[in-house]
């Protein structure tokens, strides 16, 4: 029903005089208005917003959340997003009014549940990360990053060099790497790929020297591949005088296998709400903490926890860049990412990426003979096809071959990205699917390659089964109409 | 338009020229690649432009490109129809989807653009 | 392990059907050095049952606002929520979405963000409106570098009665760009900017002069006269607005504002210790391909059916990389949904009543302290939600006495250099008979 004739906007339900909410009355003696607030200060036109009843909003709600797709609903292989399972018992326990009801600015005392849970949190990260200090307060794994390179900056700057001014970045880095860059106002200098599909060591030679702040680096790579010159990579930049930036969005492939610090990493950011299950909510909340090394700690954006005997205490590290953002972080994203690494333990972290790179290889296995594989050799919790061959021989685009899963009921996975590879199709199954569901979507990937020989017009007009077809993008942005207008 | 008079950049630029007036567009090539074109960002009247530097952004929905001009020179008109029409640029490129008359300035030299016979080895080549 | 449904039967035909033998040939690759030498040193997995366990002990440590009666705002605001937002924005469909790449199954998402940039727009009088920010003050920070690129210039104006966080966040994001921030003060009477020091100001190479309505103070801005000015000097007017406000005070767009921004924490989200929240980001016509973060747009599929679109995307890091108008590639989905669930579930009745209620009993509290108690008022200009008390007292003494009645006292701004004084909040939750017990023990404390 709604499928053909899609949900009105709430303003087009809008009758005048319903409510959704009543409020308690008003239960002091009221003084005049214009006692209040000069006359001049008050508004005039009146926002419109819609008049529904209570049960009218749910509906409405409800019957939108109907026409979308979640990891609830079904496979979600998006690349370089990690579409795992969200455990409902992180969403409870964070709605706990001990953790959903706090002010941030009560006193330390009264909200040492809340401390000490940030506390362990990093120290969890350091943990994992091989690292030493943590900051949990930038918002996503981009606000991350951004922290990361003004700490890297401050760092250098306190070194009396703050001359250098060149951030590197692969050509498969994700788009945030450079936008970073340039928000910390660093110019992105880009190192090409090598053959297997890690940076290329030679060409990081020529670009590495006195300019040189920092390499950042995803490991494995946005091709899902584990770099393995890391450390002649990082023997290079620190030679430099350069720092190292690892991008956590890969994250999921290695815990309790490989520490980023280890391998030579100065900063990391993880993204909560990739590798820690935090639900991604229709494109945020996230949360994107860093951990940094120890000569870097003092930089950390402020105020962070500290012990001190057995109370927890909110602190200015003591060269501390200021802060990135309002309070200390998306807290009960934290809470639930905490629950998440709690409920698995060292063994079962491992477990995670363990399980999540089998799956990535066997979907990989399954899948090459039918679609191109740039980089034929193991992944790790993700891999990148190329849509080549049927781009060539059939007209089928990659962007037809997504449209075209929609179809098949999963989501599709990450296209054109990452930019090194022709017509890429970058696919992640996470640890938490069945080997059925891995089997649904081998099937449908190799009826897809074969409908793009037998029928690629199907392909070409799909997707064919969802609330409404394939929308015109180009429309969209030459006339934009980007809020609905009273008539 | 014939594109016999045309001259082309390496960037995928056209460039007409007719005393010291330049008038440049993109190639029909390269609104191919780029797809439907949604937004150009035009410059200004009076901006003064550097040979092989951007002077205007042609952006289709998921991409953008950087227009650099073939000559040096001050940029005396703008084609402010592709801002409400910047499907102007698919339709017709070396034509209505004009996007800016440059003055050249004194001393610009033409030399290494290529003609239309040339410029079609040259995409054939890429 | 609790969320892995692999079972050893499924990881063996797995292995056997790559032709691997062990799952560790899948990591041969990784130098043996750099591999982990044992477990990592993290407290062993936790059941179901143990992990609530665990979790309530550690929620009990904290007094929680079920437990008292909070009068503390500075940014964050103990506001009604309706009961059915929680239950919506909980469906799986909303909750486990990643961002809406694929228009035609994500439809849910798009039209609900669609409806969020309308309210907000419509709120604060402005053309259009972003789909989120990460929060108010990175929204303020992201708003203040856009209108340096918007006019090619790099003088920002912050007015010293800025909310000291935000403040904070936009010198980090400012001064890392090469812009330069001028301060305004305020005038020491009203709490509200000093217009005459604006108008010494050098106006010639200002982008633009922020205010923040009502100021930190919760105190209301006389903005006509600092957009006159601004908008002479050639700048642009950005104000950081409290949304619940808007309900009373001049728009934004009344005042001829150019880029809005504000916190949505008061729309509908839980406090959550300071986040998650949602910045709200709004401006005109004429400079929406300069803002940043993601925007929904309306368009027709190829039966002319109505849908939604990720649009604009050339301004965005995925594409545009180091030339990109900001480095964000997320918004707030879920708070801003719950926004537009808030926004709707009060309409327009309902949301001037909530602003209207604040209004009168924040007035309320004020002529009580000042009828009952010793207490002064520090500023003279009119407040809307929020009043910032002097006394010569240690309000941090004061806020634990309060506490062992039951109530969150106010803000103490010895922090910010004003140790005599404290900022209340009065939202329409707080009740009659609670204002009334606080001034009755404030007026014993003073």
């Amino acid at each position: 029903m709604m499928n053909k004739t899609g949900v009105p906007l709430l303003f087009e339900i809008s009758t005048p005089g319903r409510r959704g909410y009543r409020l308690p009355d008003l239960d002091v003696p009221e003084v005049p208005l214009e006692e209040l607030l000069p006359a001049e200060y008050l508004r005039q036109q009146e926002p419109e917003l819609p008049e529904v009843s209570e049960i009218e909003v749910v509906r409405h709600f409800t019957q939108l959340s109907r026409l979308n797709h979640g990891v609830d609903v079904d496979f979600y292989p998006l690349g370089s997003c990690t579409m795992k399972y969200n455990p409902r018992v992180n969403e409870d326990v964070a709605a706990l009014p001990g953790f959903a009801a706090i002010h941030p600015y009560q006193p330390e005392e009264t909200v040492q549940g809340a401390l000490e849970l940030m506390y362990n949190l990093s120290q969890y990260l350091a943990e994992l990360s091989g690292l030493h200090s943590a900051t949990l307060q930038p918002a996503a794994g981009a606000h991350g990053e951004l922290t990361g390179l003004w700490i890297m900056k401050a760092f250098h700057e306190a070194n009396g060099e703050g001359h250098r001014n060149e951030i590197i970045v692969p050509d498969s880095a994700h788009g945030t790497n450079p936008a970073s860059a340039m928000m910390a106002n660093y110019k992105v200098v880009e190192v090409p790929s090598d053959g297997r599909g890690g940076v290329d060591v030679e060409a990081l030679r020529k670009l590495v020297g006195p300019n040189t702040a920092g390499l950042m680096l995803t490991n494995p790579n946005t091709l899902g591949l584990f770099d393995e010159n890391i450390c002649t990579i990082a023997e290079l930049v620190h030679a430099a005088g350069g720092l190292l930036y690892y991008d956590g969005a890969n994250a999921n492939a290695l815990m309790g296998i490989v520490k980023p610090g280890d391998t030579g990493f100065d900063i990391v950011h993880y993204n909560l709400h990739k590798t820690f299950s935090t639900p991604h909510g229709g494109g945020g909340p996230g949360a994107g903490p860093i951990v940094v090394s120890e000569k870097l700690a003092p930089f950390l954006p402020g105020p962070i926890v500290v012990k001190q005997g057995d109370r927890y205490v909110l602190k200015q590290p003591e060269k501390s860049i200021g802060r990135v953002k309002g309070f200390y972080g998306n807290f009960s994203v934290l809470v639930k990412a905490y629950a998440y690494i709690r409920s698995h333990g060292a063994e079962g972290l491992r477990q995670v990426s363990e399980t999540a790179v089998v799956n990535a290889n066997y979907l990989m296995h399954h899948l090459k003979d039918l679609y191109d594989l740039p980089y034929n050799r193991h992944c790790k919790h993700e891999f990148v096809l190329s849509g080549r061959r049927q781009k060539e021989q059939y007209g089928v685009r990659t962007l037809d071959i997504a449209k075209r899963l929609l179809d098949y009921g999963v989501h599709a996975p990450t296209v054109y990205f990452p930019l090194n590879v022709e017509e890429a199709i970058m696919i992640e199954p996470t640890e938490t699917e069945t080997k059925e569901t891995l089997d649904r979507f081998i099937a449908a990937m190799r009826q897809i390659a074969e409908e793009a020989e037998t029928d690629p017009e199907s392909l070409r007009s799909a997707p064919h089964y969802t609330p409404v077809g394939r929308l015109d993008e180009a429309r969209a942005a030459r006339q934009p109409i980007l809020r609905w207008r009273k008539a | 338009m014939s594109e016999k008079r045309l001259l082309f950049t390496k960037d995928h630029e056209w460039v007409l020229v007719e005393g010291n007036i330049a008038r440049v567009g993109i190639t029909d090539y390269a609104q191919n690649e780029l797809g439907d074109v949604v937004f150009v960002d035009l410059p200004a009247e009076g901006d003064t432009v550097e040979e092989g530097e951007g002077f205007a952004v042609v952006e289709s929905v998921k991409a953008v490109s950087d227009v650099y001009s073939p000559v040096s020179g001050t940029v005396v008109k703008v084609n402010e129809e592709l801002e409400s029409s910047p499907e102007l640029i698919n339709e017709s490129p070396l034509d209505k989807g004009w996007i800016a008359e440059i003055e050249i300035a004194e001393g610009t030299q033409l030399d290494d653009l290529m003609n239309a016979e040339e410029y079609q080895a040259f995409i054939k080549e890429a | 392990m609790r969320y892995i449904p692999m079972t050893e039967h499924d990881r063996q035909a797995m292995l056997a059907s790559m032709g691997i033998s062990s799952v560790d040939e899948l990591f041969a690759d990784i130098p043996e050095p750099l591999r982990s030498a044992g477990d990592l040193n993290l407290p062993p997995a936790l059941s179901e049952a143990e992990l609530v366990r665990h979790m309530k002990a550690l929620a009990r440590k904290n007094v929680n606002l079920e437990e008292c009666v909070s009068f503390m705002g500075g940014g964050a605001y103990d506001h009604l929520i309706p009961a059915v937002i929680k239950h919506l924005i909980s469906r799986g469909e909303f909750l486990t979405a990643y961002t809406p790449y694929q228009a035609e199954i994500s439809q849910g998402v798009l039209q609900s963000i669609f409806e969020y940039q309308t309210l907000i727009a419509e709120l604060t009088g402005m053309e259009a409106a972003n789909a989120s920010m990460y929060d108010g003050a990175t929204a303020l920070a992201e708003a203040a570098l856009m209108a340096c690129g918007a006019t090619r210039r790099n003088v920002v104006v912050l007015p010293e009665n800025l909310h000291p966080e935000w403040r904070e966040v936009c010198e980090l994001y400012l001064k890392n760009q090469d812009v330069e921030i001028q301060y305004v003060p305020y005038d020491e009477e009203t709490g509200t900017i000093d217009h005459a020091a604006l108008q010494r100001l050098n106006s010639a190479s200002l982008a633009c002069v922020v205010v923040q309505q009502p100021n930190f103070f919760g105190l209301v801005e006389d903005v006509e006269p600092i957009s006159d000015f601004i908008h002479q000097a050639g700048g642009l007017l950005v104000m950081a607005v409290d949304p619940i406000s808007l309900a009373i005070l001049k728009s934004p767009g009344e005042y001829g504002a150019d880029i809005v921004v504000g916190d949505g924490q008061s729309l509908g989200n839980s406090m959550s210790f300071g986040g998650p929240s949602l910045g709200f980001f709004a401006t005109t016509a004429k400079l929406v391909r300069r803002m940043p973060g993601r925007i929904v747009g309306e368009t027709v599929d190829g039966d002319g059916r109505r849908g939604f679109v990720l649009t604009l995307q050339t301004r965005e890091q995925h594409i545009r990389r180091e030339k990109a108008t900001s480095n964000i590639c997320s918004n707030q989905a879920l708070n801003a949904l719950a926004a537009a669930i808030y926004l709707s579930l009060l309409g327009k009745q309902g949301f001037k009543e909530v602003a209207y209620h604040c209004l009168q009993k924040t007035a309320y509290l004020r002529s009580r302290l000042l009828e009952m108690t010793p207490f002064r008022l520090k500023f003279t200009a009119p407040a809307f939600r929020e009043v910032v008390v002097a006394g010569e007292v240690d309000w941090e003494n004061i806020n634990q006495r309060l506490l062992k009645e039951g109530f969150l006292g106010g803000l103490p701004l010895k922090r910010y250099g004003m140790p005599d004084a404290a900022l209340f909040a009065v939202t329409e939750a707080r009740t009659k008979a609670e204002i009334d017990r606080l001034v009755e023990l404030l007026g014993g404390m003073s």
